[in-house]
């Protein structure tokens, strides 16, 4: 109790010193915890990746892609439950950098494969029903103010003209990483149309959604797909969702390396001011050591006051950072629009955030708390005066 | 005739300084009896406060024996220095050395961290010394909210708080004006005769050492007169 005592006196012993360095580790561990989160929202799509959903594309690359009738057959593969052709439609609305995700899927079948995305039955209806009905998540619709009913032109820039969608339906994550800032209508209303202006763009299909019983049979199943249509025109390749966006990510892996340096560079840079301050401290209090060594105290003590001084203040900094993070993440997620459709501070960040902390805490208090263990009692005490 | 509670023998000392040996003691020996009040006298640099520092166990000598109530500190370990040091020794330093941010009973109360008394035992035993010292009125009190003698009282009240035999003073009435000075010289001396608290006093003030039953003077490490402690009872001190 009066090791705690003497700890937090001593923390707060000179308010303006240990005010500055407060302020500094809450800047640091709230820069870490908004760059760590920036990272969550990049794999924000891996995360919440289904481990029953496999996708089949075009073996060459993106971009190339397959014939629709591939769906039969992929159907006919056992083990599959279900599947959705799937086309990144890429349109924008009003202005090019009103940039939202649209795709054109085969609704039944892909929404049964997606139960977090969550539809009021009367609104489902009302989509299936509508032929050039679409669905928007939550998000996209709190972004551009889009309300049940209200017709949504979108530029073509894969698909040439102006495309117009009416929104039926709206739909809800089930969890918070669910992505809802995507707009979905169906795949039929993309191909008759395609068929009328671009006929031999008509039956293509991007990828295929792909629904299976069982999980652990993912690996077999891809294979058993990929073997369909080996030495066809358009070869396939089938892997899980996850791998699937863990393949985007890849696309982008130098950024994301660094931002984490970053993040990591941030906490290393409040860590040297913070070892700065506790030598400065371990240092005018050395004579104050010197004395409880000589009134008995052990090195251990000597040094545990400082380690304990150490952390206390990293966690004061740690405490108020990360109280900060959650609003400055809230406006920062809100200012980034649909760049980061799912950003949200997770414990895992939270957890580092603490983690990081109390590390600093520790290793600043290394140097200053062994020296000051180590340091001959009368050499503590002529540093007086 | 009773065992004396310190016996210095053949004790030497020296420090390393810019790659030289500069030599601080040679070679002393001298005996204190239980309750004596012993001045050490000498100019500065005479090793006087490095002699004290050895007694009190807080530096260790090069050569020699240092018996402290039958019990060779040379020959402790760290740990059991640290240990023999909170039961045996009371510290009183020159410039107080209290912790700032305690106030003047968590002061006191502090050696007492360091044995089994419960919380509550070591408040009861910390009031009655600050109250021993004058202070009862002053327990609340941090170190910059007393004056320089009361800090030096609280000081005195932390060094008897564990009940050692032996008190170490170092300059005690060095940083202080001469009425707060007379007021500690006082307490020491009642420490010594009421308690029973064999004192070593290091200081450069002859009205200090006046208090002390025998004085014994160093100069440049040696006894200017080996062996030779100039004895004199209380009552011829306060006479």
């Amino acid at each position: 109790m009066q090791s705690l005592k003497l700890i937090l006196r001593n923390a707060l012993r000179h308010k303006l010193r240990t005010g500055l360095t407060v302020l500094g580790l809450i800047v640091a561990i709230l820069a870490f915890g908004l760059l760590q989160t920036v990272v969550d929202a990049w794999y924000a799509g891996a995360n919440a990746a289904a481990p029953n959903r496999l996708v089949t594309r075009n073996a060459i690359s993106l971009v190339f892609p397959m014939p629709v009738h591939y769906r039969d057959q992929i159907r006919a593969v056992p083990g599959v439950r279900g599947v959705a052709p799937f086309n990144w439609f890429g349109g924008y609305y009003q202005d090019p950098k009103n940039f939202f995700a649209q795709f054109a899927v085969d609704p039944v079948p892909f929404l049964a494969m997606y139960p977090e995305y969550r539809i009021a039955e009367d609104e489902l209806r009302a989509f299936l029903r509508d032929r050039k009905g679409a669905v928007i998540g939550r998000k996209l619709a709190a972004t551009y103010g889009f309300k049940i009913g209200d017709t949504v032109p979108l530029q073509g820039t894969i698909y040439p003209g102006v495309w117009s969608f009416t929104v039926r339906a709206i739909y809800d994550g089930a969890e918070a990483k669910t992505d809802t800032s995507q707009m979905l209508f169906h795949w039929t209303y993309l191909n008759e149309t395609m068929k009328q202006r671009v006929p031999r763009r008509a039956d293509q299909v991007g990828v295929f959604m792909v629904q299976i019983d069982e999980p652990q049979r993912s690996a077999e199943i891809g294979q058993a797909i990929d073997q369909l249509f080996r030495n066809s025109l358009a070869e396939t390749r089938t892997e899980t969702e996850k791998a699937f966006q863990l393949g985007f990510v890849a696309m982008t892996e130098a950024i994301v390396v660094a931002i984490r340096v970053v993040s990591f560079v941030v906490i290393f840079i409040i860590l040297a001011v913070m070892a700065n301050t506790m030598a400065m401290t371990a240092r005018e209090r050395a004579p104050e050591y010197a004395t409880l060594k000589a009134l008995g105290f052990g090195p251990t003590y000597v040094a545990r006051l400082i380690f304990g001084e150490s952390v206390a203040i990293a966690l004061i900094g740690a405490v108020i950072g990360i109280v900060f993070t959650f609003p400055v993440a809230h406006w920062f997620g809100a200012k980034m629009g649909m760049l980061f459709p799912v950003f949200e501070v997770s414990a895992t960040t939270v957890g580092l955030q603490v983690a990081c902390a109390v590390g600093v805490g520790m290793v600043a208090a290394l140097l200053p708390g062994c020296r000051a263990a180590r340091v001959r009692i009368v050499d503590g005490l002529r540093a007086i005066g | 005739m009773t065992l004396p509670l310190i016996s210095v023998r053949g004790v030497s000392k020296s420090y390393r300084r810019g790659g030289q040996v500069v030599p601080v003691l040679h070679d002393i020996t001298f005996d204190v009896q239980r309750g004596d009040f012993l001045g050490l006298m000498g100019p500065s640099g005479s090793g006087k406060s490095t002699l004290l520092n050895l007694i009190a166990g807080i530096d260790k000598p090069d050569a020699g024996e240092l018996l402290i109530d039958g019990v060779d500190i040379t020959r402790l370990e760290e740990t059991a220095l640290a240990d023999w040091r909170a039961g045996s020794v009371g510290f009183v330093f020159q410039f107080y050395n209290l912790m700032p941010v305690l106030t003047a009973l968590e002061n006191v109360e502090l050696p007492l961290v360091l044995t089994s008394l419960s919380r509550q035992e070591r408040r009861v035993h910390a009031t009655a010394a600050l109250g021993l010292v004058g202070l009862a009125d002053r327990v609340a009190h941090y170190p910059s909210e007393l004056s320089g003698g009361q800090q030096q009282r609280v000081a005195i009240a932390r060094a008897i708080i564990t009940d050692p035999k032996l008190i170490v003073a170092d300059e005690p009435t060095g940083d202080l004006d001469r009425h707060s000075a007379e007021e500690v010289l006082t307490l020491l001396d009642r420490l010594n005769v009421e308690l029973g608290k064999t004192i070593v006093m290091v200081t450069h003030d002859r009205r200090a050492a006046d208090r002390a039953h025998a004085i014994m003077y160093l100069d440049k490490g040696e006894l200017s007169r080996a062996g030779d402690i100039h004895e004199r009872s209380v009552r011829e001190a306060r006479a």
